[in-house]
């Protein structure tokens, strides 16, 4: 059958399982949005800001383990995709962003709104596509939603130019693939397999450090079969959170430059180091020439690429962490680690921050405290969307996530203003589930113009800024490395309720300690997106610190952010 | 005056296969700079296969690390194939057309060399010569070097192509 590109485009998103597309008009894109209306299987989120589709599509993709699909303009349309679509690429995430492109006739003259698209974003796709031709439109779909959402996945963008929307062509969408170049190793090697048990028979004091793989992979009973099989401690990364249970008795938390402190004490003296899913990233190892030195590694990762590309590896195995992770449980015999397991549990009770007194309303709410009682006082499912800065860490440390990929936050690329769209597609993804966006003032005020999407349509979105009156990851580091100098750290503020009200959202401000209990309950109670803001105490740190550039030895646990007797 | 350049490098040999589609090299071109690899030389050619380029990448292991390379390489998913040549028995050749100053009635000297180098001359000018020669690198600097006192006036190589030895 004959059909104008658009059509084709709308048919094969259809084909994939595309339900929802978070998209902006514009120019060249009109042509497909004027037929648009023809696919009602195709839910349009008109978002406020290209960027906001971007990672409304990253959420969506990360709440759902689906790919996320984002729409943009030609020009400006296009650059503004561009860090999320660099957001993707740091944080494996599956999205397929298409733009539209001026006409096939119009490329290289200049045109009006033409940019090089598919220059501009070579490499922060995992791949990118310029079709010139209607008749490649639904195999080249094909093939961005397969190499998206296979292997390491990755964001892969589809240039379209305007030609190419009303051109027609005879619609047969392929069923099979053949990219000879893109064959993504998802086994591991039975050899390599058998060789990492063998190094882990030997091995007295094993950890395991859990990543982002995980999560991706959906491998969370693998996980937990593997370590309590082989009777070993799981810390996670960043984006491992949610990857393994927090209430586990196995489960110690988080590593890297935030991570808890003992963590980082087990990873100097473990003999072997088992990394699933992760890149051994320099917020993870610090220093790489003091990491874990005494460790011999096995690293276990779909992307070959990753191994031995920070860290020596003892045995690589290249291939899907489920998979992998269902072979080596078929293999490994029953071990415990009991002497090991008690020296991290020791070290971590030795560092359990000592309960404080009740906070007064004089004092202003600690940072972590609205964290605390949202965790405590929100039923499962949960999706936590945190921003970037001291708030997202806070997140990370102190909320217990227990059900897999409960977390989701910018980690590679450490985008700001990532969290309240993300949230709005983790919330579109998973609509059963309580999506908190926990935010800084800052990164909120990066997206703030997203509210009106979540009031349009109507996304219930609950929005937790924890405000501590400007950029507090940034004061951080200058009060810890610049000698106090505060440059560009500090914001005048907006009133935010009153913001919300003009969006017709309900908020409240909340300054004492014994409101955040009240106010988290009734954001819960309150239907439609709703927003707390938090007035936190103004100059707390992040502890524990690995200082950039220094490694795990130099943790610096400084004083431990206050933290309340919850009653 | 040009001086080629001579510092010691470890010149590692790849072979890369990838489909011929419009942008590629850029591809290649852009992941080498993006992640700081150093290429000594590149080539790029059709091969008998339609659709199959070939190009033979030179990169110096004392600064670039060749097995991030190749990985690197492969995750292009143009990119079907990736050889290291470096330790396998293999042909390579590189052509070079160097221009030299006859200037101080030299000429003479210099074409004597030139088949003595079993080059060959592929122009003359009223004050220089163009001598082309083929080989592998060393054979290149080695004639570049004795050219290189009657002074070159502009020497261009084509980088390194390379294929593995037939089997005895």
């Amino acid at each position: 059958m004959k059909m104008n590109g658009a059509r084709i485009l709308c048919e094969s998103l259809l084909r994939e399982g595309v339900d929802t597309i978070f998209g902006y008009p514009g120019g060249v894109v009109i042509p497909l949005y004027d037929i648009l209306p023809e696919f009602p299987g195709l839910r349009h989120i008109l978002v406020r800001h290209e960027q906001a589709a971007g990672h409304a599509a990253e959420g969506y993709a990360r709440a759902l383990g689906k790919v996320g699909v984002c729409l943009a303009t030609s020009g400006p349309g296009a650059t503004n995709l561009v860090t999320a679509i660099a957001d993707a690429h740091m944080d494996s995430v599956p999205i397929v962003a298409i733009t539209g492109q001026v006409p096939t006739t119009g490329i290289g003259r200049d045109f009006f709104q033409e940019i090089d698209t598919t220059g501009i974003t070579l490499p922060i796709t995992k791949h990118n596509y310029l079709v010139r031709n209607v008749s490649d439109l639904a195999r080249t779909i094909k093939e961005a939603f397969y190499i998206a959402s296979t292997g390491r996945p990755g964001p892969v963008l589809v240039d379209i130019p305007k030609d190419v929307f009303v051109s027609e062509a005879s619609f047969l969408y392929p069923d099979t693939i053949d990219i000879p170049g893109y064959k993504p190793t998802t086994s591991g090697n039975m050899r390599q397999v058998r060789q990492a048990i063998e190094v882990l028979k030997e091995a007295k004091r094993p950890l395991i450090l859990a990543g982002h793989g995980v999560v991706i992979s959906r491998a969370f009973d693998e996980l937990k079969a593997f370590a309590d099989r082989a009777g070993i401690p799981v810390m996670v990364t960043l984006h491992g959170l949610g990857g393994y249970p927090c209430s586990h008795p196995l489960y110690f938390g988080m590593i890297g430059m935030h991570g808890h402190a003992h963590t980082n004490l087990a990873i100097q003296e473990a003999d072997l180091l088992i990394g699933i899913g992760m890149r051994f990233d320099d917020r993870v190892t610090g220093k790489l020439s003091t990491f874990a030195p005494k460790a011999k590694i096995i690293h276990i990762d779909i992307d070959p690429a990753e191994i031995s590309k920070n860290v020596k590896c003892t045995v690589p195995i290249v291939g899907d962490i489920k998979t992998v992770l269902a072979a080596l449980n078929a293999e490994t015999p029953e071990l415990a680690h009991h002497d090991w397991v008690n020296q991290i549990e020791a070290w971590r009770a030795d560092r359990r921050t000592p309960q404080q007194h009740p906070v007064d309303d004089a004092q202003p709410i600690p940072s972590t405290m609205p964290i605390k009682e949202i965790y405590r006082r929100t039923r499962e499912p949960v999706v936590v969307v945190a921003d970037v800065g001291q708030h997202q860490m806070w997140a990370a440390q102190e909320f217990p996530y227990d059900d897999p990929a409960t977390f989701i936050s910018s980690g590679g690329l450490g985008t700001m203003g990532f969290c309240l769209p993300a949230a709005m597609g983790a919330k579109v993804a998973r609509p059963e589930a309580i999506v908190w966006a926990i935010v800084g003032d800052g990164g909120f005020q990066m997206t703030i113009q997203e509210l009106a999407t979540l009031q349009e349509e109507r996304i219930p979105v609950k929005i937790a800024i924890i405000n501590n009156g400007g950029l507090g990851m940034v004061r951080q580091w200058q009060d810890l490395f610049y000698d106090k100098n505060y440059v560009a750290v500090k914001m005048w503020q907006p009133d935010f309720v009153k913001i919300c009200e003009g969006y017709g959202i309900p908020a409240k401000h909340i300054e004492r300690a014994r409101d955040v209990g009240a106010a988290v309950d009734w954001a819960l109670a309150t239907e439609g997106p709703v927003l707390i803001n938090f007035k936190v105490a103004a100059e707390e740190n992040v502890f524990p610190m690995i200082p950039a550039g220094l490694g795990l030895d130099d943790m610096v646990e400084g004083h431990q952010p206050k933290t309340l007797q919850l009653t | 005056m040009i001086e080629y350049s001579n510092r010691p490098i470890t010149p590692h040999t790849l072979v890369a296969l990838m489909q011929d589609h419009p942008g590629v090299l850029n591809r290649v071109a852009s992941l080498f700079r993006q992640r700081g690899f150093n290429i000594e030389s590149l080539t790029v050619s059709r091969t008998d296969v339609q659709d199959i380029s070939r190009m033979t990448i030179v990169v110096d292991g004392n600064t670039t690390n060749v097995e991030q390379v190749i990985k690197q390489l492969y995750k292009l998913i143009e990119v079907t194939k990736v050889t290291e040549l470096t330790h396998e028995p293999h042909l390579s050749r590189e052509l070079a057309l160097i221009k030299v100053s006859t200037s101080g009635n030299r000429r003479p000297e210099i074409l004597q060399l030139v088949e003595v180098c079993n080059a060959v001359v592929a122009d003359i000018g009223a004050d220089s010569v163009t001598v082309e020669v083929s080989g592998d690198r060393e054979r290149i600097d080695s004639v570049a070097g004795i050219l290189r006192p009657f002074g070159i006036k502009e020497i261009v190589r084509t980088g390194l192509i390379a294929m593995v030895r037939a089997a005895n």
